[in-house]
């Protein structure tokens, strides 16, 4: 280590302590209240139900922390997950009458929902990355395009799954390896991935020198195309996993599965700290970001103090808030 | 004579602790087009700045009408008659011509806008300028000259007294500049006086009432262009006396590394073709715009081309900076604020971002990464106050170390160096300097694009000189001198002298 190091930095580290610790300081305080206001609060069937709902926005969100991470944003992953579960659940159906009612029709089911999540994410990757179009109008046109198909697919009604078959899948929503429901774990395996890929892997590390600075990025040999379109893909792919954990729940899919689902996630992403022009993500903000929305939710259910309806200017508020601790960060430096 | 208008009465201006003009005395009159040159970094921007109400002095005095001003913005100055004309137009490519002209000063007839006025007027500026361009047209869709004469007829609109141009022709065919110069002439008659800079001497000579030269942030020069020649003015340009700023350079070893044939950026440059050997130091100069950036750019796969480029008797995969950089080509950016570093970043992240593939098993290596650091910090002398910094908090100096040891973690064979010594102080220059003498002597070799001249002289084995998209010489030895550089630079003759 040279000498220089000795010298003293400059006096700024506690600004970042507050942006580290904001989110989950916040996630603790409405633990507390959540507990203080109803003593069903932390009992397990109330954690578990929250965890579980937190699930598929969970994985989305995660996804979607490489994407704005990466400088891009994706308006297009709720009507994604109505479609991939539209197709996926006509893809089980149709196979009902060739294999029967059997774990083998889900497992290609699921498979299905991966692949069709892949290619739904990696063509917006495709014309934002390769053809050079915005991200927010790619986007904004492919959640339109989704929305509708699924709409199409439904015949404007519902698609419900073979009630045989969604009797066999329902396991996969309410049960799970010694009794943690298989979204949460899923959840769970997909956030520490995810961590470990942005803080310790090159794509990470790529995605965040792409958002800082592209041409940067481009000058350095980092195949920027690539990894931008990797980063659509793999949010597409998230997709398809978390409508694998949804549609057992409900088995079946609408035009209006999945609505503002986006939106949920983006606002998970940001509350976590994550800068939304690019260039800084990390996903356990995003985890906690996720939370601090669902527990919201539950407690306003729960506690009669303040009316439910009002659980999305509440969300609002805290995604502003999170915005402003940002900025207050970036003036102490 | 007629009293100046707009002066300098001993101007120094420092950026933190380097004082980049040093107590320079000017003025301007009305009716005189005075011609300010000198080289990058001379000083030019600055003196400008200043008079434009950009910057203002760290001592001294700005006068108008002989009277001590200080504009606190350039709006003051506006407001006072000065606009200035800057390299990149200041125009808002969306909005049409006319609304660019009265963008923040619209007429208006109660709450609404006077279109009709404001087309008439916009009719009547261009008018006076001799242009045909439609006031309704946007400005994206017009010629970038067009759009010179938008901003001129902008100035004219805010009754311009004093109008500061910065290379306004460094954009323009040669019909273009003769129309420009002609409507200079004719802002001369109407008694504007204007600042011009230009690299293109013989434009110099052909407009210019009065020329003041800068070197070093020092006045060297102030005469009527009458009687002054080309060859005084790049005399009083590049004047400096060569000192041992430079290390001594053997002559280089033998085989041809990289082989470049009939290269063309299209748009840019031409049929390039040259060699490097191995461990010489190839010095390419040429005005600002003659396209040495972007022959580099095409070389290593930043920029689409034709032709080939050949890495020791391999050819060469274009446009992939990866592919380049496995073949063991590098190249160091002239732009490090906006191309080379992630100001935002910390050190580490700068430094492993080109060779992070040796830093990654799957998982990226954290501690081989600081010892890397701790490296690049004893090899390349860089001094950060604190290792976990961002490197947008480091010194220009500093950034520039750190760009290279960044590069050099990439352990190319041969190195492309953009302008090695942009903005940063004489005691950094030197240990640059030496450094790419090292590099040589070790058996790599080196590019330099260098817009100072005694960089490339004191640095270079060979050097190519550019004009406009192709390589118009190669000088090797004792042939290398300022006077044959700047012959090529601005193609007179090998014979024509330049006074001619």
């Amino acid at each position: 280590m040279s000498d220089a190091t000795a010298t003293p930095a400059p006096p700024r580290r506690r600004g970042i302590n507050l942006h580290v610790l904001g989110p989950l300081l916040a996630l603790i305080v409405l633990i507390v209240l959540g507990a203080s206001l109803n003593s069903n609060f932390l009992s397990a069937g109330n954690v578990t139900n929250v965890l579980a709902r937190s699930a598929f926005i969970g994985i989305i969100a995660v996804g979607m922390t490489f994407v704005i991470t990466a400088g891009g944003i994706d308006l297009s992953v709720g009507s994604m997950a109505a479609f991939v579960a539209g197709v996926m659940i006509m893809a089980m159906n149709w196979l009902i009458p060739v294999m029967g009612v059997n774990w083998g029709v889900i497992l290609i089911g699921m498979a299905v929902a991966l692949a069709t999540g892949f290619f739904a994410g990696w063509l917006n990757g495709f014309l934002i990355a390769k053809i050079n179009i915005e991200a927010f109008i790619v986007t904004l046109g492919s959640m339109g395009i989704y929305r509708s198909l699924v709409t199409w697919l439904a015949d404007g009604g519902t698609l419900s799954l073979n009630y045989d078959l969604r009797s066999l899948y329902r396991p996969v929503y309410y049960d799970g390896p010694l009794g943690v429901a298989w979204p949460i774990v899923v959840f769970a395996l997909v956030a520490i991935l995810g961590e470990l890929a942005m803080r310790h892997t090159a794509f990470g590390r790529h995605c965040a020198a792409l958002g800082a600075n592209e041409q940067v990025a481009r000058y350095s040999a980092v195949k920027v195309d690539r990894a931008r379109m990797a980063t659509y893909a793999l949010l597409g792919m998230l997709v398809g996993l978390a409508t694998i954990m949804y549609v057992p729940r409900l088995g079946s899919a609408s035009g209006s599965t999945g609505v503002l689902w986006e939106l949920e996630a983006i606002a998970a992403v940001i509350i976590g700290g994550t800068v939304l022009k690019g260039g800084y993500g990390r996903v356990w903000g995003t985890v906690v970001g996720v939370l601090i929305l669902s527990l919201i939710d539950n407690i306003l259910n729960l506690a009669s103090i303040v009316s439910p309806y009002l659980n999305g200017a509440i969300q609002g508020v805290i995604v502003i808030l999170a915005v402003v601790l940002q900025r207050e960060r970036k003036a102490a430096e | 004579m007629t009293e100046p208008v707009l002066a300098l009465d001993n101007v120094s201006r420092s950026f933190g602790p380097i004082e980049v003009l040093h107590g320079v005395s000017f003025d301007l009159r009305p009716g005189e087009v005075h011609a300010l040159i000198g080289e990058n970094g001379a000083g030019k921007s600055t003196m400008m700045k200043i008079l434009g109400g950009y910057l203002a002095p760290s001592s001294g005095t700005v006068r108008l009408d002989g009277e001590a001003v200080r504009f606190a913005d350039l709006r003051e100055a506006e407001a006072a008659g000065i606009i200035m004309i800057h390299q990149e137009f200041n125009l808002a490519l969306q909005l049409t011509v006319e609304e660019n002209l009265f963008l923040g000063r619209e007429r208006k007839r109660g709450p609404l806008l006077d279109h009709r006025k404001m087309q008439d007027e916009a009719r009547r500026l261009l008018a006076r300028l001799e242009s045909d361009i439609d006031p309704r047209a946007r400005v994206a869709d017009i010629s970038v000259p067009a759009r010179q004469m938008v901003e001129i007829a902008r100035a004219l609109g805010r009754n311009a007294r004093v109008l500061i141009m910065d290379e306004p022709t460094a954009v323009l065919t040669n019909r273009e500049t003769d129309i420009l110069l002609k409507q200079i002439d004719r802002l001369r008659d109407q008694g504007t006086a204007i600042l011009y800079t230009s690299h293109k001497l013989d434009e110099v000579s052909r407009i210019a009432d009065r020329v003041t030269v800068l070197r070093d942030g020092t006045k060297v020069l102030d005469a009527p262009a009458e009687g002054l020649t080309e060859h005084r003015m790049a005399e009083a340009m590049v004047g400096r006396e060569l000192t041992d700023m430079f290390p001594d350079k053997p002559a280089p070893g033998g085989e041809v590394v990289l082989d470049v044939r009939d290269l063309s950026v299209p748009g840019h440059v031409e049929n390039a073709s040259f060699t490097l050997r191995r461990g010489e130091v190839l010095g390419f100069a040429g005005l600002v715009g003659a396209g040495r950036t972007e022959l580099m750019e095409g070389i290593v796969g930043l920029r689409p081309t034709t032709g080939s480029v050949t890495i020791m008797g391999r050819p060469l995969k274009p446009g992939s900076v990866l592919a380049a950089r496995e073949a063991g080509l590098v190249y160091l950016t002239e732009d490090r604020k906006e191309k080379g570093l992630l100001l935002g970043k910390n050190l580490r992240e700068n430094l492993t971002l080109l060779a992070l593939d040796r830093f990654t098993r799957i998982r990226i290596d954290k501690a081989a990464e600081d010892e890397a650091l701790s490296r690049a910090f004893d090899e390349f002398d860089i001094r950060a106050g604190d290792r976990e910094m961002d490197a947008g908090n480091l010194s220009g100096g500093n950034q520039q170390k750190l760009l290279l040891a960044k590069t050099m973690l990439a352990e190319p064979d041969i190195v492309i160096i953009d302008e090695p010594t942009r903005g940063i102080d004489i005691g950094t220059k030197q240990q640059i300097y030496q450094f790419i003498r090292r590099l040589a002597d070790g058996g790599k070799s080196v590019i330099v694009v260098s817009s100072e001249l005694p960089e490339v002289i004191g640095l270079a084995n060979r050097v190519c000189v550019m004009r406009r998209g192709t390589i118009a010489g190669e000088l090797e030895g004792s042939e290398i001198g300022e006077d044959s550089i700047l012959r090529l630079a601005m193609g007179l003759g090998a014979n024509e002298k330049v006074t001619a």
